[in-house]
């Protein structure tokens, strides 16, 4: 396995990877490190992971964090009612006179009734490929729940004081991705690799909607990766994302278009621009003058193509 | 410094460029040199562009320190040494500001920014006078005590309910499932006891952005140890200075001693005494940091005059946009005690619409009233 070899797994299952992120992706895989990946909201973090376990066969596994998760529900809980529920069917046919209370408290606390969460799974041993691990946002998890990654992203297991340690045979291939809206702690950063993700170029752009939404034009593609250029240089409160460029080529598709005109762009700005004051920016800017840079830059890259093509990719 | 040999053990480079990235102020750990050097192993040295993400991904662990590694990187492997690392990378670390106490260029009184504020004369002790007393007057003795009184300032950040919630002795409407079981297991299956959870209280999050501006210098010194107080004392607190651009001071400021850590606030900030445009550096810290999660449902204080060389519709445009995401803004404006003081900077005018709290900041006395407003959730 090279990065060569990564980027055509990906790009082969519709993830069009940069270099730096397939050399990470590659170390991720041969080093047995966790990635953490931070960028912009929309630039295809989340797609990667995706995209990961769709290329090595592997189950997908999220975990999407959020304030106040703790250990029931991103490992294992007990499934209490059936517990309770075990405990009186044992006394009801007299079971439990037969029977120890050491006995039967083992079996409560067995596996039978384990409710197995996220990372638990993950590290399960499984049959065929290792499943791809996707810890999402886990900037918005607290500190707390960052302290018991730890154990979990160097080592790979998991203690449960009533069952045992659970260690993984083949670790996961496991992704974090982070928005940034704190720091990561230092002690996790650590024991990751870290890739920025930048928003792609305009030929892996261009590449990456045809791959996506293929129904639409080579030139519209073009198009409407000039506008989404020309977009982010409005410097807008949010300035879209890859997610943004497909859903605007999407939607453009959908209503037939062929190229961009005024009276389109209009009509479809809102899955591209989400802020009322962005709006109001690209009017100031002026939506005729948004289409002309457009058909330019479609125009200029038909006649001089960019190095990529989706065979090459 | 020549180019390396590339024929060298991987590790003997990797330890070598981690020396250099170290030397230029980025944190390498010996794992991450580790890393690198088992990376190296895997992908060899021959191309260019894969040692360089490989570098990347597995030494850098922060956005900010890319453009370091860069720089490093062109000079370690390209063998770029021309305008390398001797001048340009200098340049951020050079700057001397006179944050420190003891120098000699004292707090003067005769700054022409400064306000001519009456002493509240109370003659209990010299400690009560200083309370009062306008940061702007101080002598450099009295600039080291405040400082010292300031230190002892305690910020006890408003409480709020978490997410997280925790066993509790109240009857609550949601029931601890895991307790209630494990204590019925324990009576035979009867679910006697009932135990409950409640949310746990949690700290909000602080977010201070001082102005480091020239009009600002009588009293952002005096201010800064009131923000290191702030993040030496506590955990979820955020600094960023605001002059021409914005600056997050937060891990300098982290260490426990004051000198140590206004030092390297210091020689952090770029622009200190420069302009202001508090309106684009609202707008950095709107899009980089606040509005991304960092001032959501957080305490936000800005300790600034007011004074603004650039646009005040940007300015109020960006402090509509933080307040909608904060739970609290105050804006602390040193010249707010001057008798007869009316917000005129335009800036001022322009942000105050916005603001939830405005109060002053130009004395001790002033700053403690501040911690009690913060507290108050």
């Amino acid at each position: 396995m090279t990065p060569n070899t990564v980027a055509g797994a990906l790009s082969r299952h519709g993830y069009l990877p940069d270099e730096g992120i397939s050399t990470a992706v590659f170390l991720a895989m041969t080093l047995n490190r966790p990635l953490l990946l931070e960028g912009e909201a929309g630039v295809g973090k989340t797609e990667l992971a995706k995209t990961l376990a769709a290329a090595t066969g592997g189950q997908l596994i999220r975990l999407q964090c959020y304030e106040g998760i703790d250990v029931s529900q991103a490992v294992y809980d007990w499934d209490y009612a059936r517990q309770l529920l075990h405990l009186r069917a044992t006394e009801a046919t007299g079971e439990s006179t037969t029977r120890t209370a050491d006995e039967l408290e083992a079996e409560l606390y067995g596996e039978r009734f384990l409710i197995k969460r996220a990372l638990l799974r993950a590290i399960e041993p499984v049959e065929g490929p290792p499943p791809v691990l996707l810890i999402d946002e886990i900037d918005r998890a607290d500190d707390e729940f960052e302290a018991y990654l730890l154990e979990i992203l160097s080592d790979f297991q998991i203690t449960i004081p009533e069952v045992g340690v659970f260690r993984a045979d083949r670790p996961p291939i496991v992704i974090l991705t982070s928005n940034r809206t704190r720091d990561v702690h230092d002690a996790l950063k650590r024991r990751c690799l870290y890739h920025w993700v930048e928003h792609p170029g305009f030929d892996r752009e261009v590449a990456i909607v045809r791959l996506r939404v293929p129904e639409i034009d080579a030139e519209l593609a073009r198009q409407v990766a000039g506008a989404v250029e020309t977009l982010r240089g409005l410097s807008l409160y949010k300035p879209p994302g890859v997610a943004e460029t497909i859903d605007w080529a999407t939607a453009l598709g959908r209503l037939g278009a062929t190229e961009l005109d005024e009276h389109v762009v209009a009509n479809t700005l809102g899955t591209v621009v989400k802020y009322r004051e962005d709006n109001q920016r690209v009017e100031q800017h002026g939506m005729a003058d948004l289409v002309q840079q457009a058909i330019a830059t479609g125009r200029a890259h038909r006649d001089a193509p960019g190095q990529l093509t989706i065979d090459d990719a | 410094m020549s180019r390396p040999d590339l024929a060298a053990p991987p590790a003997d480079i990797a330890v070598a460029f981690s020396q250099l990235l170290r030397g230029l102020g980025l944190s390498v750990p010996t794992s991450c040199t580790h890393t690198f050097a088992a990376a190296l192993c895997e992908t060899g040295l021959d191309d260019r562009d894969t040692t360089y993400w490989v570098g990347r991904s597995t030494l850098v662990r922060r956005m900010e320190d890319i453009a370091l590694y860069d720089r490093a990187f062109a000079v370690f492997f390209e063998g770029r040494r021309s305008n390398g690392l001797d001048e340009p990378l200098e340049e951020p670390l050079s700057i001397t500001i006179a944050v420190d106490t003891d120098d000699d260029d004292s707090a003067d009184g005769d700054d022409a920014d400064a306000t001519d504020e009456e002493v509240i004369e109370l003659r209990f002790s010299a400690t009560e006078i200083l309370r009062h007393k306008d940061f702007a007057d101080y002598s450099a003795d009295e600039l080291a005590q405040a400082q010292e009184l300031m230190s002892h300032l305690r910020l006890i950040g408003a409480p709020r309910a978490s997410l997280r919630r925790g066993p509790t002795s109240r009857r609550t409407s949601t029931p601890d499932i895991r307790r209630t079981v494990r204590s019925a297991i324990r009576a035979g299956g009867e679910p006697i006891e009932r135990h409950h959870l409640a949310p746990t209280p949690r700290l909000r999050r602080l977010v201070l952005l001082l102005d480091v501006s020239g009009s600002m210098e009588p009293y952002a010194r005096a201010l800064l140890r009131f923000v290191h107080a702030a993040v030496a004392g506590r955990q979820k607190v955020e600094a960023f200075a605001l002059g021409t651009r914005l600056t997050r001071i937060t891990r300098e400021l982290a260490s426990r001693d004051p000198d140590i850590a206004v030092r390297a606030a210091g020689q952090r900030v770029t622009d200190w005494s420069g302009g202001t445009r508090l309106g684009s550096g609202l707008r950095r810290f709107n899009d980089d940091w606040g509005v991304r999660g960092l001032a959501r449902n957080s305490v936000v204080v800005i300790l600034s005059d007011g004074w603004d060389r650039g646009d005040p519709d940007e300015l109020g445009a960006e402090m509509q946009r933080l307040q909608r995401v904060t739970h609290r803004l105050i804006w602390v404006n040193p010249l707010k005690v001057t008798p007869g003081y009316a917000p005129l900077a335009r800036g001022m005018a322009a942000a105050l619409p916005y603001v939830d709290r405005f109060v002053e900041g130009h004395s001790v006395a002033a700053m403690e009233e501040l911690t009690r407003v913060i507290a108050e959730g």
